[in-house]
């Protein structure tokens, strides 16, 4: 017997059940079929404003700094300010998604490189999938144009997010996902990001900048 | 785990804990940090005790059809272009893994934090075979460098102090200027940083765990708050995920009602920073990401829990909470219970993963306070769970020994006043919490035999004997 039958089987025998009965199938395609929402806090739900105003609260409670643009255009600028207040350099890595490319970043002094990271770049931007309201998380998804390691190895991390893409629930995520990739499919890698990285695991004294970004700053763009 | 088990002499151990001065210094910060942040996350969710139920009961109907969740995550995955492998024992486990790392010519390997490779004894088995095991959970890569098994199981290094992380750094690090500052935390952080960039960059195979596997999609989900997991997982060729059984749970829906008491109950925050869902290897296209994607599902004892006595353990979603509101925990820390998994939860699973002549001490490493069960996030009954088992020691005709330790060990700690004295104050403050909102329980654990007839008024937030003393002077 391979090892995965053995497993089953020992399973099915510990449960009292054989694995053929009709009932316990249909509860089981059913729930994965239906995919039902359970309980959903009431801290992210409201209108477009209402999401914004909540997302920024918990994001900046998670020690992520956001600012809110009028246009996409917008962007680059902002970011380059960041940069320079923070006396950092005014480099900046990014993919190839398409809202980014459509980013006047000529008309900043930022000097901007493209693809995946290898571990030495400072700074780097990504567009979000979408950003949740109820615990300040953005969400991101991996693809030809979406490079997973820009949200993990540069020191600063600014994401650009739409407002209109500020949905109040994990669970609106899901349904923005099956939209996109299919009931039952879904991108290699969907990372849900609330601040910057931390540890607290040296005497419980809580440090940003363990292993991931020190800085996540969001760029929440309203016109968009 | 890098040790043998040494559950059987847990009096001799905590013996020995409550006399380790850098041990205790430390513990203080379990005993403050943990409790105050759940209280407060969880204070400002008012779904928060609605969210339980939910949990524990997406766990019991997850558990109920496992095998029907098993095969359907095993399809997802492999749709995907995953590779999903079956391991009966922890043994088989390694075997697996040693296998992948063999035939890829792996010679490093970085880790996430995985509790499910310290019940296999990966990092031994690893360098047994030659292959370099690299920790990088920064807690797990001080424990590691210190050759020591975690003494919590989110907080690996919870039991040291900076001074001995310092010391460790200077043995260890030989790069290390000598007139490097090292004295403060994010020091310390800063270099571990530095060391492990270089280490994720060149290892060959990353080994994460697993929060939740999913069935709908065949997705992994770990969480973390360093990001460690996320940089073991897309930066070498090959990923290997380590999830025991129970992970499963239905649909994308269901892990985040989960989600929503993990991180709270766990370190008080709403999220941990990093919720990465991975479903299968690098897509056609993409810049990044592993080729291979491994899963390998581990049995190891939790088939044989279905269906029995415990089966409410394997609910367990690993938060922490019952051992951060644990007296006993506080008193003598992990370690003192000589298995993977020390707190209420160890004491509950470590009989049924190594065996009661080993692992039959820890059941009585409780002062039946109740707090555990109070906080758990699936609502597990960890308090009767440690009965059942001292139940079973009086089946096997081990009851006289068995009392005697059930006994011997609250006079163990009645017998030293500062102990007894620390830990029923926590225990008091704790219920004079929860029970604030009535001043009375309805119901609390081991004291059905009250609760079943009447209220029990919740402590006024002092013991007697601190009463005493604040009334009359001093009792010592
Ligand atoms: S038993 Fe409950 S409280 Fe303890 S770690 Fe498991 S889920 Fe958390």
């Amino acid at each position: 017997m391979s090892a995965r039958e053995e497993i089953l089987a020992n399973i099915r025998r510990s449960l009292g059940v054989t694995g053929a009965e009709a009932p316990r199938r249909m509860a089981v395609d059913d729930r994965l079929a239906q995919a039902r929402s359970g309980i959903i806090p009431q801290r992210g739900q409201g209108d477009q404003a209402a999401r914004v105003a909540t997302f920024k609260d918990e994001a900046e409670r998670a020690q992520a700094s956001v600012v809110e643009v009028e246009t996409a255009a917008d962007a680059p600028g902002e970011i380059a300010r960041f940069l320079r207040d923070s006396n950092l350099p005014a480099t900046l890595r990014m993919g190839d998604d398409p809202r980014l490319a459509a980013m006047p970043w000529s008309a900043t002094a930022l000097d901007t490189a493209h693809g995946a990271s290898d571990g030495h770049d400072l700074n780097a931007v990504s567009a979000a999938f979408a950003a949740i309201a109820e615990s300040g998380t953005l969400a991101l998804v991996s693809g030809p144009d979406n490079p997973t390691t820009l949200n993990f190895l540069p020191d600063n991390h600014f994401v650009v997010v739409a407002a209109s893409d500020i949905v109040g629930d994990y669970e609106s995520v899901w349904r923005k996902l099956r939209g996109g990739y299919g009931k039952g499919a879904m991108p290699r890698t969907v990372n849900f990001i609330t601040g910057p990285s931390r540890s607290a695991d040296i005497e419980q004294t809580l440090l940003l900048g363990a292993h991931g970004p020190r800085r996540l700053h969001i760029v929440i763009v309203k016109g968009a | 785990m890098t040790e043998t088990p040494t559950s059987s002499h847990f009096k001799e151990n905590a013996h020995a804990a409550l006399h380790d001065a850098p041990l205790q210094k430390a513990l203080q910060h379990v005993r403050v940090n943990f409790i105050d942040k759940r209280a407060k996350a969880v204070a400002r969710l008012p779904e928060f005790e609605a969210l339980r139920d939910s949990a524990r009961d997406i766990k019991d109907h997850t558990l109920a059809n496992l095998d029907l969740y098993i095969e359907a995550y095993e399809a997802r995955v492999v749709a995907a272009g995953g590779h999903v492998h079956y391991a009966m024992t922890a043994k088989d486990g390694v075997d697996i893994v040693l296998k992948l790392c063999h035939e890829r010519g792996a010679k490093a390997v970085t880790k996430g934090k995985s509790m499910i490779a310290e019940e296999m004894g990966l990092n031994a088995a690893l360098e047994a075979a030659g292959i370099d095991p690299i920790e990088t959970d920064l807690g797990e890569y001080i424990i590691q460098l210190r050759g020591e098994a975690p003494s919590h199981i989110i907080a690996p290094a919870v039991h040291l102090n900076k001074e001995q992380v310092e010391a460790d750094f200077r043995r260890v690090h030989r790069d290390l200027p000598s007139d490097r500052d090292l004295s403060q935390p994010v020091q310390l952080l800063t270099e571990a940083r530095g060391i492990l960039r270089d280490k994720f960059l060149s290892a060959d195979i990353g080994v994460t765990g697993a929060n939740f596997l999913i069935a709908e999609t065949g997705t992994s989900i770990i969480v973390t708050n360093e990001g460690n997991g996320d940089l073991t997982q897309i930066l070498p060729k090959v990923h290997i995920v380590l999830a025991s059984l129970e992970k499963i749970v239905p649909t994308l829906e269901d892990a985040s009602q989960l989600l929503r008491v993990l991180a709270r109950s766990a370190t008080g925050q709403d999220m941990s920073v990093y919720t990465t869902l991975s479903t299968g290897p690098r897509r056609p296209g993409d810049p990044d990401g592993p080729e291979e994607y491994h899963v390998i599902l581990i049995d190891n004892g939790r088939s044989s829990m279905l269906g029995g006595d415990f089966e409410d353990m394997l609910r367990c979603i690993r938060c922490g909470a019952c051992m951060n509101h644990c007296p006993i925990y506080h008193a003598v820390g992990g370690h003192a219970y000589g298995s993977v998994y020390p707190g209420p939860m160890g004491a509950v699973l470590t009989p049924s993963l190594i065996g009661v002549e080993e692992g039959g001490q820890l059941p009585n490493a409780s002062t039946f306070c109740g707090r555990c069960e109070a906080v758990c996030p699936v609502r597990i009954p960890l308090p009767n769970m440690m009965r059942h088992w001292r139940e079973r020691e009086f089946e096997r005709h081990l009851s006289p020994k068995a009392m005697r330790y059930g006994i011997g060990f609250w006079a163990f700690f009645a017998k030293r006043p500062t102990l007894y004295r620390l830990s029923t104050n926590v225990a008091m403050r704790a219920l004079h919490w929860l029970g604030r909102a009535k001043g009375r329980f309805a119901s609390l654990p081991f004291a059905g035999g009250w609760t079943r007839y009447r209220d029990l008024p919740a402590p006024q937030g002092a013991t007697f004997q601190s009463q005493w003393r604040a009334k009359s002077g001093s009792v010592h």
